[in-house]
């Protein structure tokens, strides 16, 4: 096991690696750079200064040069500096970061909430009209684009019955720190998050409901029936005991989703936060954002995934074979 | 020579071995919403791709300042946008270039996951570790970043340069499962035999190990279309995708960032988002069937 662990680990370095590079490369081949970004149509600045400048940044060393000074300078946490804010990265991102966590946490815990009870009540009662009214949401959650269905939500719930507050992150004009402000955040949270988290619901009943369904027919579980466990505590002692505990491994692999879908949700609900400072970036040419932000994104899902694999394989030893 | 006898047991063969198209239409056909959804998305596809006939789309891209914002009337059946364009010609060619994207991206990324893994699958061994260690690596990418990073960066955007993205971050599932399927495939006897008796490699990947992989694909291409199609509308929608010349569902739908045009004139991007929920639906619960098909322990039919 620790043998894996560390393997596992292992691959993660070149992985960080390559991704570093090939987002370097990248950033090289966005139009202009951040000289050109910051100055252009600026009349006082003449092409000279702006050689002048480049060279100081170091824009003009040769590309090996930048990717180590780049890398060594992310590692110490100094991402640049952005230019249509005029404010190192690293603080711009800071609370854009907590706001993404906020919104994907609560999409996580909210569609566990209910994509697990769902999903035993369509695993234990199978081909019941309940199971089947499961199946038919769990398809509409399987092919909604999530732009629509938010759209749809952001729509009826934000402007046609007024529940919900229908952009940012929380009341600006509350004072940070206290009870107002907490609840007008989660106000604010509660759209963009339920948009989120009712989509994000398939892949786990989908999953619960198979497994559980696989594994009701299993020798075990006849024979703990055989020995006269009650029908409620075969369920609860022998099958989900079983069924469960990969959901919790596939947490990390959950993060790729999230990263996709806040683009979308925030864009939507001008929620301030990476994946919509991402668009903005992109958009305003503010680079160095963007790279940032791609940069932190894949780190977040190389993590992940390693810690889905590790968890996954301390759960089933076949994994671990390989 | 054949003779009646065996005439007789090959038909009756085939009788027991329908073939994938039957299944699946006897499939669609026992499942009443899949029949239902056929039918609606034929319906839909051929009123959008037999729109250019009836609907002049030089007339539709004119701008005409005097019909701005117009609300669905009789001769705009669902209004008109900022433009004074009718929003009903624009919904039709927007389904028709929306699926016509999708469809494309899932051929190319079908045919290129299916490559890389029938040579995966075939070869093994460091051929197949290498491909795999790469796409690991890929599938850790987020791929909707990367995506709209190379739509900015490319330097003559086009629709194809859109397509061709789109397709470079689709395959590598399907490389995945062609490559798990083809190890335990490539183990086989007919696999052997072929190889023993000299036949080359390409040959045997795409004219005896591809066929008994066929269903598999095409299975994986129906689910994955609405992913795709989802996934260019999406695009699209943040500025990312089609041209405003070239309009997508999603053009229309974008229309909709705007709070006041989101409120008070739904009738710009609301059948388009509508539209595009239909057709997912449609394409999933056959995409469901298709899928039962190829598996008969599952079968309805």
């Amino acid at each position: 096991m620790v043998k894996f662990i560390f393997r596992r680990m292992l691959v993660m370095i070149p992985q960080l690696l390559l991704l570093s590079l090939i987002i370097f490369v990248l950033a090289k081949q966005m139009p202009g750079d951040a000289v050109t970004g910051a100055f252009m149509g600026n009349p006082n600045v003449t092409p000279e200064q702006m050689e002048k400048i480049r060279e100081e940044y170091g824009l003009n060393d040769p590309w090996y040069v930048q990717y180590g000074a780049w890398i060594g300078k992310a590692v110490k946490g100094d991402l640049g500096d952005s230019y249509t804010h005029k404010q190192p990265v690293t603080s711009l991102l800071a609370g854009r970061v907590v706001n993404t966590v906020t919104l994907s946490l609560f999409i996580l815990i909210v569609s566990y909430i209910i994509a697990i009870p769902l999903g035993i009540i369509a695993g234990r009662w199978a081909d019941s009209w309940a199971d089947k009214m499961i199946i038919t949401y769990n398809y509409f959650a399987f092919a909604t684009p999530l732009f629509v269905f938010s759209l749809l939500m952001l729509f009826f719930f934000g402007f046609v019955l007024g529940w919900f507050p229908t952009g940012n992150s929380v009341d600006v004009r509350l004072e940070a720190g206290t009870w107002d402000f907490y609840v007008s955040k989660f106000k604010h949270l509660v759209l963009p998050g339920m948009s989120g988290a009712l989509l994000a619901t398939a892949g786990t009943i989908q999953y619960l409901r198979n497994d559980i369904i696989d594994t009701k027919l299993k020798d075990f579980v006849k024979t703990a029936r055989a020995k006269g466990v009650p029908e409620g505590k075969v369920y609860t002692r022998h099958i989900l005991r079983n069924s469960m505990l990969p959901i919790a491994a596939f947490l990390g692999y959950e993060i790729t989703g999230l990263i996709a879908g806040s683009i979308f949700l925030e864009m939507i609900f001008s929620y301030p936060g990476l994946g919509q400072l991402f668009i903005q970036s992109i958009t305003g040419r503010d680079f160095t954002v963007t790279t940032a932000i791609v940069m932190i994104s894949g780190t977040a899902v190389i993590v992940g995934t390693m810690l889905s694999d590790i968890i996954l394989s301390a759960i089933d030893p076949r994994i671990r074979i390989e | 020579m054949v003779t009646i006898d065996d005439k007789k047991l090959i038909a009756k063969e085939k009788a027991n071995n329908p073939s994938l198209a039957k299944t699946i239409w006897r499939e669609i056909r026992h499942d009443k919403m899949a029949l239902i959804s056929l039918v609606l998305l034929l319906g839909i596809l051929i009123t959008a791709y037999s729109s250019p006939l009836f609907i002049d789309q030089e007339q539709l891209q004119r701008v005409n300042f005097l019909e701005t914002w117009e609300a669905p009337s009789e001769t705009h059946w669902l209004g008109t946008d900022d433009g004074g364009r009718d929003v009903f010609g624009q919904l039709l060619l927007g389904t028709r270039n929306s699926f016509t994207i999708g469809l494309s991206v899932t051929v190319i990324a079908g045919l290129f996951g299916l490559t890389i893994g029938l040579i995966s699958g075939f070869f093994g061994g460091w051929v197949d570790n290498v491909i795999m260690r790469i796409i690991d690596f890929l599938m850790v990418l987020p791929s909707t970043m990367f995506i709209i990073v190379f739509i900015v960066i490319v330097p003559d955007y086009s629709i194809l340069a859109f397509v061709l993205i789109m397709s470079a971050f689709a395959w590598f599932q399907k490389a995945r499962l062609i490559r798990s399927k083809g190890l335990a495939e490539r183990e086989l006897d007919y696999i052997n035999a072929s190889k023993t008796l000299g036949t080359p490699s390409w040959k045997i990947m795409f004219f005896e190990m591809f066929p008994n992989l066929s269903s598999l694909v095409i299975v994986n291409m129906t689910l994955t279309l609405a992913g795709n199609i989802g996934l260019e509308t999406g695009l699209t929608f943040l500025g990312f995708g089609l041209p405003a010349s070239t309009p997508s569902l999603g053009t229309l739908i974008s229309f909709a960032t705007n709070p006041d045009i989101l409120q008070n004139k739904s009738w710009v991007w609301l059948p388009a988002a509508l539209l595009i929920l239909v057709m997912m639906l449609c394409i999933n619960y056959i995409g469901q069937a298709v899928k039962r098909a190829s598996d008969a322990r599952q079968r309805l039919a």
